[in-house]
C-alpha cells in the first residue's frame, strides 16, 4: 500500500510523458491507478467488516520514531475508498472536461499528486507522517486553484487558502508534538488507546486548541470558512474533489481520528458543536446570497463541514452514526453537483444559474442526476441525506449544553441548504428555456458517468440504508464509540426530526420561491458581511507587508555601521543576559605577574589606543606595528614560538602592505559628530566590557579535559613530528590548511587583479561613461 | 597574566569596533587588523597562558614530558593570523581600488551600488 501511495507521486510526475503516449486518453490510463486502490481496498473490506485494524508496518526515520506505517481501521478505510473512488471518477471527467487544454498533463500531474497526498494522509499512522501529507495537500490544491496561473483572482485565492491552511498547519504541528509528549507516543493507533492519560494532561488545553485551530482552517470552520469559496477559482474537477472527498474533510478527518483521543471533555465538546453549528448557519446563510452555482455549492460545503464538526463535538453513539451518515451521503451528492455543475458550465459557458433555464429538455440526462443529488442535499426522502439529516436532528436533540441554541442553527442551516438544493437542482432545468452563451446538448459519457454514478450510489445507500450498517459500526469503532449495533432505516417513525425535516421543507420552498426578492434584500447587507472574517485576512495581510517594508526600511538600510551596531547590540544583550542571570559573576581571579609580561601587554593597549586616536596615517600604521610587536613578544614569552614566528612575518608584511598603499588614499577626515563618535565609544565600551567579563568568567570556570590530549601524545608516534602544532597543522587537521591555502589563493587572484588593472584602464573599457561626480 | 590579558583584549575589542564603525574607509581597514589581532588573542589566552613550555616532543622521546601548552589553539590561531592577513591585503587593495573609482572615503556615500 505504501508503495502504492509513493509510486502515485511517480506516476503523477509521469504524467506528461504519459500525456505523450497516450495523448487525450491520459487521464482514463491515470485513472486506473485509483481504481486499482479502490478495488484493493474493496478486498480488505471483510477484515475492516469484522472490526480488525490493519496495521502495514513500515520504518521510514527509525532513529526519530517516524514510521511510514499505514493504518487502516473503518474511518481510515471509508476515506481511503471515498478518495480512490471519487477520484478515479474526477480522472476520468477531467478527461472530457479539459479536452484540448494545453495545460492538461499539468492538471494531472497535480490532481494525482494531491490524491495521494490525501490517501496518505487518511492512512497514515505517524503524527510526523500524517503532518508532511498534510502539508502536501495544501501544497497540491494551492497549485490546483492557481491552476489558471494567468488569472489574477485565481492567483489570489490560492494564495488565501494556502496561507489559511498553512498557518492552521503551523498550529497543528505544534499541538502534534505536545501531543506526542502528552501521550508518549507518535503512533495514532497508541495514542487513541490513551484517551483517559492525554485528557488529564496538563498539556491537554494548549494542544487541543493547536490541533484545532489546525482542523478548522483546513475544514474551512467559521471564522476561516472564507478561503473555501474564494477557491472555486479552481477548475471544476478539483473543486469536486477538494469539497467532496477530500482536502476539507482532512480537518473533519483529523477530528474524527483524534476523537478517542482528545474527545469528549466540555471543552471539546461546547468548541466543536457551537463552532460547528455557527458554520452550518454561516454557510447556508451565505450560500443563498449567490447566483454562481459553483459558490452556491461551496457555501453549503462549508455547511456540511460545520455539520460534521458538530457531530463530532456532541459526540453520542447517535451522533457518531449521523457522522458517519452525513459524511458519506455528503461525498456522494456533493461531488456529483459539482461535476453537474461543471457539465453545466461547459455545456452552457455560464456559471450563474439565473442566467439558465429549461435545460431539461436538451440534457435529460444531467436534469435527472442533479435531481437525485439535489433530493439528497436538500435531505429529502428517500435519498441518503434524508437519512443523514434526521440523524442529525435526533443528535442535535440529544445535547446537552447550548441546546436551544444550536438546534435553532441547526434548522436555519437545514431549511436553507434545502432552499440551495432547490436552485441548484431544478433552477437552471425547469422553467423557460433561456439564451446561454453556448448551445447546450447532453454532455460525453465521460462527463456524466461520475456523476451519474455519484447519484445512484445516493439513491441506492437511501433505499437499502441497511446495507450501510457494518460500515458504520466499523467506522464508529475508529472514532471511539462503544460496541453499538447500527440498524439504519430510511423511516423512523412520526416524530420530532420528521416535524423539524417538514417545517424545514416549507421554509426552504418559500425561500426558494421568493429567492430573487431575498436576493435584493440580501444585498443590502453586504457592507455588513464584507467586514467579516475575510476582511480580517486582508488587513492583516496588508499590514503584514507594511510591517515588512518598514523593518526592511529601518534594517536593510545600507549604513555598515547601522548593521554593525544592531549586530553587536543583539549580541550584547543576548550573551549580557547568559552572563548576567545563567552565571554569577564570581571571579577567582589569581593575578601571578611578570614585570616585562606587563610591558607587553601594556605596549599592546597603548599601540591599538594610539592606532584610533592618530592624526596621521604614518602614525596610526606604526602604532598597529606596535601593537602586532607587542602580541609577537607575548606568544614568545608564553610557549608559542610558531605563533610569534608567523605573527612577526605577518606583522612586517602588514606594515609594508599598508605603507604601500595607505599613501594612495585618502587623509583621514573628521566625518563624524562628537555625539555620533560618542555613541559609539559607548558601544565599543560595552561590547569590549562584555569580552574582558567573558572571558573572566571563562576563566574562573570549570575546565573541561584537554581535547588536545591525544594530539599531544600522538604526534610523535603517529604523526612523526616533534613539533606538535605542525603536525596538527599539516596533519590531524590537514583538511583546515588546505582550505587555508585556497582562501590564501583566492584572496592573492583578487588582489592581484584588483591591482594589475588600474581605473585609467577601467574607465577606457567604459568609453561611455558618465563623467566623475565632483566629490569635492 | 590572563586576567590582565582579558582587559587588554576587552581594550583591544573596543578599540576595533570603535574605528569600524567610523565612517571612514582607512578605519575601517584599521578597526579590522584590530579585531582580527583581538580574536587570537583571545582564543590563546583563554585556553591557558603557560609560560616555558612549548608543545614540542624532545628528541628521542614519543610525548613531551610534563605538561606543556595546549597546542591546539596554537594551530588555530596559527591559521587565523595568516587567514587574517588574506583578508586584509584584499580589503586593503578593494578600498584602493573603491577610492580610484569613486573617490570617496566617506562609507555613507558608497551605499548606493549604481555611484
Amino acid at each position: 500500500m505504501q508503495l502504492a501511495v509513493l509510486g502515485g507521486f511517480v506516476v503523477a510526475g509521469m504524467a506528461p510523458l504519459l500525456h505523450h503516449w497516450f495523448g487525450a486518453r491520459t487521464p482514463l490510463v491515470m485513472a486506473l491507478l485509483p481504481a486499482a486502490l479502490a478495488l484493493w481496498l474493496l478486498g480488505q473490506w471483510p477484515t475492516i467488516a469484522a472490526g480488525e485494524v490493519l496495521l502495514l508496518e513500515w520504518a521510514w526515520v527509525p532513529g526519530l520514531e517516524i514510521t511510514l506505517t499505514f493504518l487502516i481501521d473503518g474511518l481510515a478505510w471509508l476515506f481511503a475508498l471515498l478518495i480512490t473512488v471519487i477520484g478515479a471518477l474526477v480522472l476520468v471527467y477531467s478527461g472530457d472536461y479539459l479536452r484540448g487544454h494545453r495545460d492538461l498533463p499539468r492538471f494531472l500531474v497535480v490532481i494525482t499528486a494531491f490524491m495521494m497526498s490525501m490517501l496518505g494522509l487518511v492512512l497514515a499512522d505517524n503524527l510526523v507522517t500524517l503532518f508532511v501529507f498534510w502539508e502536501l495537500t495544501s501544497i497540491t490544491s494551492y497549485l490546483l486553484i492557481g491552476f489558471n496561473h494567468t488569472d489574477l483572482s485565481a492567483r489570489k485565492a490560492a494564495l488565501q487558502g494556502l496561507i489559511v491552511t498553512v498557518g492552521g498547519g503551523l498550529a497543528l504541528i505544534a499541538g502534534f508534538v505536545m501531543l506526542a509528549v502528552a501521550g508518549d507516543s507518535w503512533s495514532l493507533a497508541e495514542l487513541t488507546t490513551r484517551g483517559e492519560a492525554l485528557r488529564a494532561h496538563a498539556l491537554y488545553p494548549p494542544l487541543l486548541i493547536c490541533v484545532l485551530v489546525g482542523a478548522f482552517t483546513k475544514s474551512a470552520q467559521f471564522p476561516f470558512h472564507f478561503w473555501l469559496p474564494n477557491a472555486m477559482a479552481a477548475p471544476t474537477p478539483v473543486s469536486a474533489y477538494l469539497h467532496s472527498a477530500t482536502m476539507v474533510k482532512a480537518g473533519v478527518y483529523l477530528l474524527a481520528r483524534l476523537h478517542p483521543a482528545l474527545g469528549g471533555t466540555e471543552v471539546w465538546v461546547v468548541t466543536l458543536s457551537l463552532v460547528g453549528a455557527l458554520t452550518m448557519a454561516t454557510g447556508a446563510f451565505l450560500a443563498i446570497r449567490h447566483t454562481n452555482i459553483k459558490k452556491l455549492l461551496a457555501y453549503s460545503t462549508v455547511m456540511a463541514l460545520g455539520t460534521l464538526t458538530m457531530l463530532l463535538g456532541i459526540g453520542t453513539d447517535g451522533a457518531l452514526v449521523a457522522f458517519v451518515v452525513f459524511l458519506l451521503a455528503h461525498s456522494l451528492y456533493k461531488g456529483a453537483l459539482f461535476l453537474v455543475a461543471g457539465i453545466l458550465d461547459h455545456e452552457t459557458g455560464t456559471k450563474d444559474v439565473t442566467a439558465m433555464g429549461g435545460l431539461r429538455h436538451t440534457m435529460p440526462l444531467t436534469a435527472a442526476v442533479a435531481l437525485v443529488a439535489g433530493l439528497s442535499l436538500a435531505g429529502l426522502p428517500p435519498l441518503l441525506g434524508f437519512l443523514g439529516k434526521e440523524l442529525m436532528f435526533e443528535s442535535v436533540l440529544e445535547v446537552d449544553a447550548y441546546r436551544p441554541l444550536i438546534l435553532l442553527l441547526a434548522f436555519v442551516a437545514a431549511f436553507l441548504t434545502l432552499a440551495v438544493a432547490a436552485i441548484v437542482a431544478l433552477r437552471p432545468f425547469f422553467g423557460a428555456s433561456r439564451q446561454t452563451p453556448k448551445v447546450p446538448h447532453e454532455p460525453p459519457w465521460g462527463l456524466l458517468a461520475g456523476p451519474a454514478l455519484l447519484a445512484t450510489l445516493s439513491l441506492l445507500a437511501g433505499l437499502v440504508p441497511g446495507m450501510l450498517d457494518d460500515l458504520v459500526v466499523a467506522t464508529m469503532a475508529a472514532i471511539g464509540a462503544g460496541e453499538a449495533s447500527v440498524h439504519l432505516a430510511l423511516w423512523h417513525g412520526v416524530n420530532l426530526p420528521l416535524a423539524l425535516s417538514l417545517a424545514s421543507l416549507l421554509l426552504g420552498g418559500l425561500v426558494f420561491r421568493h429567492w430573487d426578492r431575498l436576493r435584493g434584500r440580501l444585498a443590502r447587507l453586504e457592507p455588513i458581511i464584507a467586514r467579516g472574517p475575510e476582511a480580517g485576512y486582508e488587513a492583516l495581510m496588508r499590514g503584514l507587508v507594511r510591517v515588512a517594508e518598514w523593518q526592511t526600511g529601518m534594517l536593510q538600510n545600507g549604513y555598515i555601521r547601522n548593521y554593525l551596531v544592531m549586530t553587536l547590540l543583539v549580541l550584547l544583550g543576548l550573551v549580557g543576559h547568559a552572563l548576567f542571570f545563567r552565571h554569577s559573576l564570581d571571579f577567582a581571579l589569581s593575578l601571578d605577574l611578570y614585570f616585562h609580561e606587563a610591558v607587553a601587554a601594556g605596549l599592546m593597549v597603548a599601540g591599538a589606543v594610539a592606532a584610533c586616536v592618530m592624526r596621521s596615517r604614518l602614525a596610526a600604521v606604526a602604532a598597529l606595528g606596535i601593537m602586532g610587536f607587542s602580541i609577537a613578544l607575548t606568544f614568545v614569552l608564553f610557549s608559542a614560538p610558531d605563533l610569534a614566528i608567523t605573527q612577526l612575518l605577518v606583522e612586517t608584511l602588514t606594515v609594508i602592505l599598508l605603507v604601500l598603499v595607505l599613501f594612495r588614499l585618502p587623509r583621514f577626515a573628521t566625518l563624524s559628530t562628537p555625539q555620533e563618535r560618542l555613541r559609539d565609544l559607548v558601544v565599543a565600551t560595552l561590547v569590549g566590557g562584555m569580552v574582558t567579563l567573558l572571558m573572566l568568567s571563562v576563566l574562573g570556570g570549570e575546565r573541561l579535559p584537554r581535547i588536545s590530549d591525544y594530539m599531544v601524545a600522538n604526534s610523535q608516534p603517529l604523526g612523526h613530528g616533534h613539533n606538535i602544532v605542525n603536525v596538527i597543522l599539516v596533519d590531524f587537521r590537514a583538511l583546515d590548511t588546505l582550505g587555508e591555502m585556497f582562501v590564501l589563493a583566492l584572496a592573492a587572484i583578487g588582489v592581484y587583479a584588483m591591482l594589475r588593472f588600474h581605473a585609467g584602464e577601467y574607465d577606457a573599457r567604459r568609453p561611455a561613461a558618465p563623467p566623475e561626480r565632483d566629490d569635492g | 597574566m590572563e586576567p590582565l590579558m582579558a582587559v587588554a583584549i576587552g581594550i583591544l575589542f573596543a578599540a576595533a569596533i570603535y574605528m569600524m564603525l567610523r565612517r571612514s574607509i582607512v578605519k575601517l581597514v584599521i578597526g579590522l587588523m584590530l579585531l582580527s589581532n583581538a580574536a587570537n588573542l583571545l582564543i590563546f589566552s583563554t585556553a591557558g597562558m603557560v609560560r616555558g613550555a612549548p608543545p614540542l616532543v624532545a628528541q628521542g622521546l614519543t610525548a613531551p614530558e610534563g605538561v606543556v601548552a595546549d597546542p591546539l589553539p596554537q594551530a588555530l590561531v596559527l591559521t587565523a593570523i595568516v587567514i587574517a592577513f588574506g583578508v586584509l591585503s584584499f580589503a586593503v587593495v578593494l578600498v584602493r581600488r573603491a577610492w580610484e573609482i569613486v573617490r570617496a572615503d566617506d562609507l555613507d556615500r558608497m551605499k548606493d551600488t549604481d555611484t
